[in-house]
């Protein structure tokens, strides 16, 4: 298992955990994917070509920040968007040379329509499931195979302080399990909790001349 | 957020903080608030709970490091019992204690130092801590041991969290050569037989017995005694001897919806009861798998919901040896002339145990559970003056009910343990919906 963040300083201690847990093997290397310049040296630079890469790089500023500053915005469009496609594009490349390979990125329900509340973010992510779903239509014919989750509410550091909806909130174990899953059984697109494919539908279904006058 | 015990009774509105750094967990001790610590929730009723602030330790769980060699685990206190176990179980060591679910922080055991069946061999979890680190009442964080503070690691082994937040610990794990127990089962037709046996058995390893509270005259307290130990590998049949940690692993079912409460009325549990006993009768000796034999319960995820909306509660008491037949009796007289059914009751025998606060005590003890309607929590009520006259006490981990006055008038260590809180000042710091209860 290959680990990679910005933030090097919890990942030795993530690496001795997986270790005692799993009995497995971990290195560890540093990545802001912000630096798209430097991801191919990053591919590069790893001890082995992975056989499944999961991203799940993501940034949520305030909605409102990100109306009023175009520094904001861009952070969010560029984290859950730009660098994330950047840089499974370049391992879906290396998977397809191979002849294998699987590719999961973390995307959200919130890319699935634009809502006031979220839609800079919400934007973004709608871009990374467009992207994810180019390069599966792509890598078909291949031995590449390509998820995209789609999850709704997850317990995490990113909803820390929300009041979320307890039965429409996953708990992060409960998301690497559907995960898990979802890639033994080469699924195309999950959500998680599976209630918000239901949510998201009805929401998509509705006619954007009442939509727009909507709050949800 | 809407939290509450296991026993889903009463649950109020609590802001809750999750840290992922032991280094943010000193900053929430400045406020003006106390704060509480929760772990993964299995108490029954209140003690991890405060509407003000309760500390999530969940997110604190990586393994630090484990020794092959000695057993010796040391990992941050939001680890769950069921992931040591995992970890541990195919390298050959198994849990010195265990309560019986293993869905439990390490912080959250020692805080109430639980028991498992084998208390009156091995004594409570306490027996396998070697040390604990303490975010006390200042934000600094003390190593806590038996040999260089003894007092502290009395206080916090048992102290319901109400000393201070624990970080992370060192446990010493027992050696196991399976996966698997051999299991002993002797019906007992009464309450002095089911004692007898205890006593007659008190070298086993394990044992428990699940009681039948709703037989009456001479059945009084008829139970099945289970005894237990754990399999070595000539236990196991040849074709099992090559992998003795595979016991096969046991899809995990939820409840899917909150059954209604009149489902577990007297005259199911009554049918459950006869039919658990008579099947139990024919029972001897067999081998068991781990899982069904420490965690029977954990096999339905959320069975917690059983009870329906209103929850339950839990009763579980000690009672000194002398005294413990007299006051079980008087218990079980009780619980079947009113009827209440308890889906799950449990009497077990404790071996010594003298501590600052935690629970155990020589003698025996007696677990149950209620739905949390009037007439079971008016029942309950009429069971604890039964403990106190005979000198008993009872369980903070399963408490949601007592009052301050019957608590100090049960536990003679009240006192201590309050002062001791005022005057370090932990009191102004540390406090859950249950201290403020009991008044501690
Ligand atoms: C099915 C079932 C069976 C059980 N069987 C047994 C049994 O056989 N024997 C037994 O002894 N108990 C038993 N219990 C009770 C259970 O073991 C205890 O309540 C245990 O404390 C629960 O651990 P938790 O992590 O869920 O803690 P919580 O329920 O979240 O908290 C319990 C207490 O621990 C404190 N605490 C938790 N984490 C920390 C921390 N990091 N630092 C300081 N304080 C902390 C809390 O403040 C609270 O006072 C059982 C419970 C269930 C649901
Ligand atoms: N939580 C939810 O409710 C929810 C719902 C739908 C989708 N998602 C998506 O799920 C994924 C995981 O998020 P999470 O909920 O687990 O929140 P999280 O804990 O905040 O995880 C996001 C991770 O992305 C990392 N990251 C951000 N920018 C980076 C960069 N430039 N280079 C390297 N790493 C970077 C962050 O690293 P640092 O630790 O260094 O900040 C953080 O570890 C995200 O894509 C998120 O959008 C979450």
């Amino acid at each position: 298992m290959q680990l990679a963040a910005r933030n090097t300083a919890g990942l030795a201690d993530i690496k001795t955990d997986l270790e005692l847990r799993y009995g497995v093997q971990v290195t560890t290397c540093e990545l802001d994917v912000l630096q798209t310049g430097a991801l191919e040296a990053f591919i590069d630079s790893l001890p082995e070509l992975p056989i499944t890469v999961v991203c799940a790089v993501g940034t949520m500023n305030d909605q409102e920040d990100n109306e009023q500053s175009l520094e904001a915005a861009t952070l969010d469009m560029r984290s859950n968007f730009e660098a994330p496609a950047l840089l499974l594009g370049l391992f879906a490349n290396r998977f397809e040379a191979r002849g294998r390979g699987t590719i999961v990125g973390i995307s959200s329900v919130a890319g699935d329509r634009g809502r006031a509340s979220n839609y800079v973010y919400g934007a973004a992510k709608a871009g990374f499931s467009a992207f994810l779903s180019g390069l599966r239509n792509r890598l078909a014919s291949s031995d590449v195979h390509v998820l995209t989750v789609k999850p709704g509410f997850v317990a995490t550091k990113m909803t820390e302080g929300l009041d979320l909806p307890e039965k429409l909130t996953a708990q992060p174990e409960e998301l690497g399990e559907a995960i898990f899953t979802a890639v033994r059984k080469r699924r195309n697109v999950i959500y998680c909790r599976r209630i918000w494919w239901l949510i998201m539908l009805i929401i998509r279904s509705i006619p954007e001349g009442i939509f727009k006058k909507m709050s949800i | 957020m809407k939290l509450s015990g296991w026993g889903r009774y009463s649950p109020v509105d609590c802001r809750v903080l999750t840290p992922r750094a032991e280094a943010e967990l000193a900053g929430y001790l400045q406020g003006e608030d106390p704060v509480i610590a929760r772990g993964n929730g299995r108490a029954y009723g209140d003690p991890a709970l405060n509407e003000a602030a309760t500390i999530s330790m969940r997110r604190l769980d990586r393994m630090i490091s484990f020794d092959p060699a000695t057993g010796v685990l040391v990992a941050q206190a939001g680890v769950l019992l069921a992931d040591v176990i995992s970890s541990v179980l195919p390298q050959g060591w198994f849990p010195l204690v265990t309560p019986g679910t293993r869905f439990v922080t390490l912080g959250g055991m020692a805080a109430s130092d639980v028991h498992g069946k084998n208390h009156h061999v091995h004594g409570s979890f306490r027996a396998s801590v070697l040390w604990l680190d303490l975010v006390e009442a200042d934000g600094q964080t003390r190593r806590v041991s038996p040999e260089a503070t003894p007092e502290l690691f009395d206080q916090t082994l048992g102290g319901m969290g109400l000393t201070g937040l624990i970080t992370r610990l060192a446990i010493q794990l027992t050696r196991v050569e399976s996966g698997w127990i051999r299991q002993e089962t002797i019906a007992a037709p009464n309450l002095k037989a089911a004692i007898n046996a205890f006593e007659d058995n008190a070298g086993a390893t394990y044992s428990v017995a699940w009681i039948d509270c709703l037989a009456r005259g001479a059945d009084l307290g008829r139970s099945l005694v289970m005894l237990g130990e754990h399999a070595c590998l000539e236990d196991l049949p040849r074709t099992r001897r090559r992998r003795p940690f595979a016991t096969g692993r046991k899809a995990l079912r939820k409840v899917p919806f909150l059954f209604p409460g009149f489902v577990l009325n007297r005259w199911t549990v009554r049918a459950f009861n006869r039919l658990y006993y008579w099947k139990g009768r024919k029972a001897t000796s067999e081998l068991v798998d781990w899982e069904s034999y420490f965690y029977p319960l954990d096999s339905i995820l959320e069975w917690n919901r059983i009870y329906g909306r209103r929850g339950f509660v839990q009763f579980q008491c000690v009672f000194p040896l002398a005294r413990s037949e007299a006051g079980l009796t008087q218990l079980l007289q009780q619980i079947s002339e009113a009827g209440e059914g308890s889906f799950l009751a449990v009497l077990k025998r404790f071996g010594p145990q003298e501590s600052a606060f935690s629970f155990p005590m020589e003698g025996y003890t007696l677990a149950l559970d209620f739905p949390a309607r009037p007439r079971s929590i008016a029942l309950l009520k009429r069971l604890f003056p039964i403990v106190r006259d005979h000198g008993g006490r009872f369980y903070l981990a399963k408490d949601a009910l007592l009052d301050a006055e019957m608590f100090f008038e049960t536990d003679g260590r009240a006192p201590d343990f309050a002062t001791m809180r005022t005057e370090t000042g932990r009191k102004d710091v540390f406090s859950s919906r249950q201290s403020r209860r009991l008044g501690i």
